[in-house]
């Protein structure tokens, strides 16, 4: 139980340039996959080469992700953040590398194995993929109905918790997704991820198309879940205030790879045009003015 | 540690310790909210209630939402709840849950079966009005489109009504030629099996051509057409429809009916004419085959006494009323496509409409023009 409150700092303390090329010096620092120490790895790819056609997007990409961090993965448009995404959860096919998720080698898990694993995982996609048949609250239930057997009592209680925890109005739950403003699809796509309460969110960029004020709650609710359930997070974004204020580590992609993984320092003075720019440009600087003056 | 979850109930005085252990988890959700039940029946003269957490191995929002509920009703029924064992994660856990917990929305209300059932006959009435203005309002819209390109005729959209010809017509005519020439063999053949107890087996050569040529021919072409292309010009356009796409067009001042309707509908106008032409040849030659296999007329004789047994005008009372029925399956098809709304299962029933009113229309029409070409004796 010490796990939940533990890993959650013990991340942001020691990061070094994981996962940038150099794969051999990050299996050196942390244990084993499925070793019960402060850094262990949720995800952990090596290799990942994936393509379309003739071109590779992602080529020997090396990643790890560890037990209550949220990381944060940045990159130019096009340098595939979202492949990487679709690849982890397996919606992607891959032409080389291995990925273990809580220690299970998807490749050579069996069904139930797989099926276990997927249970532990919820994912936000960027244009929330609600069922556009079911209401609010029936889409968050969807993963209780399949997975769990709940009584239908409880079910609406946990599904109105879940709803309200997002920040969605209580009359939310019984619209549907076509009466929705984007981001309250946003937010009730975010319900029905952590509908089964999972160790590890993949979120495709969570806050693009929120107002400010809901962009920061969104960050605000998902540390918080992050310091209470030990929630791991592998967060596609773009939004400077999320990396500056949530993120324990933050992961650069470009050239195929991962450029640099590390916390904002180590990756803000890394080397690299597409990074300066992103990090030292105008917007960054504001962000980070703001931030310093908190 | 035990991982069963479980909760036991102590008792001290007017005090209650109610004490969790195991993994408090959405997974073992069912089972902890029958034992919490249970554990919070407390005797009577309990005032004050000792939640202890420190039992719990694993615990999350769902075990967390059990636990305040149950303290919640607790407080409600005027007793004291403390929690102990609680470290800092699990005091904001259970806050966020605190915080969360509001009474639920009114449910909406639903009417009752009689009410609902004259709402939705009432509803229907005024759609079906409804349908009928917005379809004569499409046809004048798209008269007049058509009419503008006579002034300027390179507004016409060549490309995209190529495009349309291809799909609808020319990657139609193997299934058309197919079940036509099916159907002109099963025609020929029921028709020889019944008139041979009359004698009049040749008679079903008639029989045929005049029932292809005139009805079968059109009417199969066009059903054909409103299931094949009718559901695909609703699909399309109301997908386009949920993804804003038509909304775009018009912002960017352009004419959805002009860029999206007309070309499909010129396109059917065009089509559904040469499919019948094909279908009545195709149909023919099934029915000179079967004609061949059973009574034994060759196809020297056959054709002569087909060219006796029909007149051009029988040819062109089928042929006639193809453009009519393209129109009427285009623009009903492109009528639903636009009232998708947002949902899948709307994208769904309207081609479902789409494709059960088209096929509804093209028979009605169809009689239509038999009274007509009877009145008029042609």
């Amino acid at each position: 139980m010490a796990a939940t409150n533990g890993s959650a700092f013990s991340v942001s303390d020691n990061a070094p340039g994981s996962g940038s090329g150099a794969g051999a010096g990050v299996t050196g620092t942390g244990p084993v996959a499925n070793g019960a120490g402060e850094r262990d790895a949720v995800i952990r790819g090596r290799g990942i080469t994936v393509g379309f056609g003739r071109t590779n997007i992602l080529e020997n990409l090396d990643l790890d992700v560890y037990r209550g961090e949220v990381l944060g993965v940045v990159g130019g448009s096009g340098t595939g953040k979202s492949v990487l995404l679709r690849t982890l959860v397996g919606l992607q096919p891959r032409r080389g590398g291995t990925i273990d998720m809580f220690g299970t080698d998807i490749d050579s898990a069996s069904a139930a194995e797989r099926n276990a694993v997927e249970r532990r995982w919820g994912i936000l996609f960027q244009g929330g993929a609600l069922f556009s048949s079911l209401t609010v609250k029936q889409n968050v239930q969807v993963p209780m109905r399949e997975h769990l057997r709940l009584e239908s009592s409880l079910m609406d209680e946990l599904a109105e918790l879940k709803i309200a925890m997002v920040g969605l109005a209580a009359d939310a739950g019984d619209k549907y997704p076509s009466e929705l403003s984007g981001g309250m699809i946003k937010r009730a796509a975010l319900a029905r991820a952590l509908a089964l309460d999972p160790d590890l969110v993949f979120l495709d960029e969570p806050t693009s198309g929120l107002d400010p004020i809901g962009a920061a709650d969104f960050d605000d609710l998902i540390s918080k879940l992050r310091d209470t359930l030990g929630l791991t997070v592998f967060m596609v974004t773009h939004d400077l205030d999320s990396l500056f204020s949530i993120c324990d580590r933050i992961a650069a992609l470009g050239k195929k790879r991962i450029l640099v993984a590390g916390d904002l320092e180590t990756v803000m003075n890394y080397p690299d045009p597409w990074i300066e720019e992103y990090f030292h440009g105008k917007r960054a600087r504001a962000t980070a003015a703001g931030m310093s003056q908190q | 540690m035990d991982q069963r979850p479980a909760i036991s109930a102590s008792q001290a005085g007017d005090g209650v310790t109610l004490a969790a252990s195991g993994n408090w988890t959405v997974t073992e959700a069912e089972r902890l909210n029958g034992e919490i039940r249970q554990a919070a029946r407390l005797p009577s003269g309990t005032r004050r209630v000792t939640i202890d957490l420190s039992g719990i191995d694993r615990f999350d929002t769902a075990g967390a939402w059990l636990i305040h509920r149950t303290a919640r009703n607790m407080v409600n029924d005027g007793l004291e709840v403390v929690y102990t064992g609680i470290g800092p994660s699990r005091e904001i856990l259970i806050g966020e849950v605190e915080k969360s917990d509001r009474p639920p929305a009114e449910p909406r209300r639903e009417a009752p079966f009689v009410t609902a059932l004259v709402n939705d006959t009432g509803e229907a009435v005024i759609q079906s009005g409804r349908d009928l203005v917005q379809l004569s309002s499409l046809l004048g819209s798209t008269v007049l489109i058509m009419a503008g390109f006579l002034f300027r005729p390179w507004r016409m959209r060549l490309t995209s009504i190529t495009y349309h010809l291809e799909y609808m017509g020319l990657r139609a005519v193997p299934i058309i030629a197919l079940i036509s020439f099916l159907i002109g063999g099963i025609v020929e053949q029921q028709g020889a099996y019944q008139l041979r107890y009359f004698g009049a087996e040749i008679l079903s050569i008639d029989l045929a051509g005049i029932l292809v040529l005139r009805e079968l021919g059109v009417l199969l072409t066009s059903i054909m057409i409103a299931g094949r292309s009718g559901s695909a010009i609703t699909a399309e356009l109301g997908s386009m429809k949920m993804r804003e796409e038509i909304d775009a067009l018009r912002t960017l001042a352009l004419d959805p009916v002009e860029v999206l309707i007309v070309p499909r509908l010129i396109a059917l106008v065009i089509a559904l004419p040469l499919l019948t032409f094909v279908a009545n040849m195709s149909a023919l030659a099934g029915a000179g085959l079967t004609a061949w296999i059973y009574i034994d007329v060759t196809p020297q004789t056959f054709l002569p006494y087909l060219q006796n047994a029909v007149a051009l005008n029988t040819f062109l009372v089928g042929l006639i009323k193809a453009p009519f029925m393209a129109l009427v399956i285009g623009m009903i098809a492109c009528l639903e496509g636009m009232q998708v709304k947002g949902s899948a299962e709307s994208l769904g029933r309207q081609t479902t409409a789409a494709v059960v009113k088209a096929i509804f229309m093209v028979i009605v029409l169809d009689g239509l023009f038999a009274m007509f070409f009877a009145a008029i004796d042609y």
